[in-house]
């Protein structure tokens, strides 16, 4: 099993610390992974993106160009990676702010309004975790347990007493997918 | 069973460090290498291990700090990106003359100048060929994963202290920013000070009446002398070269066509192997691990077994020089690279593969 994801979005949406939290679950179920951020002169606004492989299997290249998953936050980023989704892979979306919807037709397409899901819990902080609940629903690659083993590796102790409210936007994510 | 943490490879050398019983860590901050000092600040080591971890007003009083520690027979390392190593490389080479220990980690960045901070290996020939003046070698290992900035620390001290050598850890942006499972290894604790008296009975430790003075010094201003002890750096690097050497192979037992590449460089040529295996193609690979000294006798070998050699580096044509030098002629070998903090895909070097090789 080998799973190359992208996840690209607005900076401040979360964008890597949902893929640090996926890739330390996979940690957890005993796989290998890679967390590859852009980086650069970045800033608040601007588009993040992270690449995140699980693999069984010890991982070469952690530098790919066609993924099995897109997940795609901004218009921004659903124009530069649609046409990255491997042949059959997954394309999953926010609506939000989307004016030009995904067109291809050899691939799965969901989305996910996950401002709902985090406006729901009263807190923008968990947008990001309702998109990963939307994607493991799609693809349960990590085990629930694990992913909540993952969120109190990745969280900082302090915050801990936030981890009951991103499992129940992880949990709620996983029913707002559409 | 050892904990396994999802770190970044440059988190992995500020832990490591403090796992492995540095005294002292001495540094400027520089993207894409800041987590370093970022991630040893948040440890707070001097509080558990008593290791020291100073921020210097410049990369120029890092580096001669850690020779100030190192005279005293301390671990002592530092790290930074291609501009800032610049600023160092006058004190490694006076710490190569001095003949003293440290580590200096450089994750590279896009030159020359400030250039980029996106991830590059350009700071090959400046690193392996010397850096500072003088007829000196550093060694220098070149970590491709996380686990191997783990690593390599405590195998750069091992080495720097058993050679009294500088070892650079010569990584890129790509091994410092992105994050991988590492396994953290058994604690080991500081040099006590009878300990240090074993490890480096040269360090100036303070002057017992058993024995004459230790003295540290790069200079030396009759030129016989300094002959002497440039020659004795030459036995000492020919001992290096037959004893250090340290590569791994990637299918190339039975290759038709050989990759040469470190770094991130090797990582992403694993999969253009897999893919030109896929077609039939016999390709392998060889990564240095030690690019000082280099795998010149396996590669060599190798030149006698292929059809051709292509080394895949992300600059303009560094480390090819040494592989030609190896093969010494007995097979073409080509270049592929991407300059600027431009990284290559592995589609685009099967296609530059095959132009080169006519097999398009």
């Amino acid at each position: 099993m080998k799973e190359e994801i992208i996840i690209a979005g607005f900076g401040g949406q979360g964008v890597l610390s949902m893929g640090k939290i996926l890739a330390y679950s996979a940690i957890m179920q005993d796989m290998e992974v890679t967390w590859m951020p852009s980086y650069g002169p970045e800033m608040r606004g601007g588009t993040a993106n992270v690449c995140v492989i699980l693999s069984d299997k010890k991982i070469g290249s952690p530098i790919v160009t066609k993924y099995d998953t897109v997940i795609a936050l901004n218009q921004q980023s659903l124009d530069k990676f649609e046409k990255a989704v491997k042949p059959g892979g997954l394309l999953l979306y926010d609506p939000n702010g989307i004016t030009r919807s995904p067109e291809r037709t050899d691939i799965e397409i969901h989305k996910i309004d996950a401002i709902e899901v985090a406006a729901k819990l009263g807190s923008s902080k968990v947008y990001n975790m309702a998109v990963l609940g939307g994607f493991l629903k799609l693809r349960p690659i990590v085990s629930m347990e694990n992913v909540e083993k993952g969120l109190a590796k990745s969280i900082p102790a302090r915050y801990g007493s936030l981890i009951p409210l991103n499992k129940a936007a992880i949990e709620e994510g996983m029913n707002a997918v559409e | 069973m050892a904990e396994k943490i999802l770190m970044k490879g440059n988190e992995a050398i500020a832990i490591s460090a403090i796992r492995n019983g540095v005294d002292g860590y001495f540094g400027y901050p520089i993207t894409p290498q800041s987590e370093v000092m970022e991630t040893l600040m948040k440890e707070k080591p001097w509080e558990t291990t008593g290791m020291v971890v100073l921020q210097a007003e410049s990369e120029t009083s890092s580096i001669n700090m850690v020779y100030g520690g190192a005279s005293c027979g301390k671990k002592v390392m530092t790290s930074s990106s291609s501009p800032g190593v610049s600023l160092m490389c006058e004190g490694i080479s006076y710490m190569a003359g001095a003949e003293l220990p440290c580590v200096v980690v450089d994750v590279m960045r896009g030159g020359p100048g400030l250039g980029t901070i996106q991830p590059s290996q350009s700071d090959y020939n400046q690193i392996v060929k010397g850096g500072g003046h003088g007829d000196y070698h550093n060694i220098v290992i070149a970590p491709a994963s996380a686990q191997d900035m783990y690593d390599f620390i405590d195998w750069g001290f091992e080495l720097a202290f058993k050679y009294r050598n500088p070892v650079v850890v010569l990584a890129d942006g790509i091994i410092g920013q992105m994050m991988e499972k590492v396994e953290l290894h058994p604690m080991k604790p500081r040099r006590t000070a009878e300990e240090i008296l074993e490890a480096a009975p040269w360090a100036t430790t303070g002057k017992p009446a058993t024995r004459e003075r230790n003295i540290i010094t790069s200079l030396s201003l009759d030129a016989d002398i300094q002959e002497k002890f440039n020659r004795k750096l030459k036995n000492k690097y020919d001992i290096i070269e037959e004893t250090e050497v340290k590569f791994s192979e990637y299918l190339a037992g039975d290759a038709e066509y050989l990759f040469v590449a470190f770094g991130c460089s090797s990582r992403i040529c694993e999969a253009v192997v897999d893919e030109l295996r896929g077609e039939g193609i016999k390709a392998g690979l060889l990564r240095p691990i030690t690019l000082y000294p280099f795998p010149t006798k396996e590669i060599a070998r190798l030149g006698k077994q292929v059809k051709s050699m292509m080394s895949v580096e992300l600059n303009l044509g560094q480390m090819v020089e040494d592989v030609r030098l190896a093969v010494a002629g007995s097979c073409p070998v080509h270049f592929y690279g991407r300059q600027g903090g431009n990284i290559f895909t592995p589609e685009e070097i099967v296609g530059e593969f095959k132009k080169a090789n006519g097999l398009a």
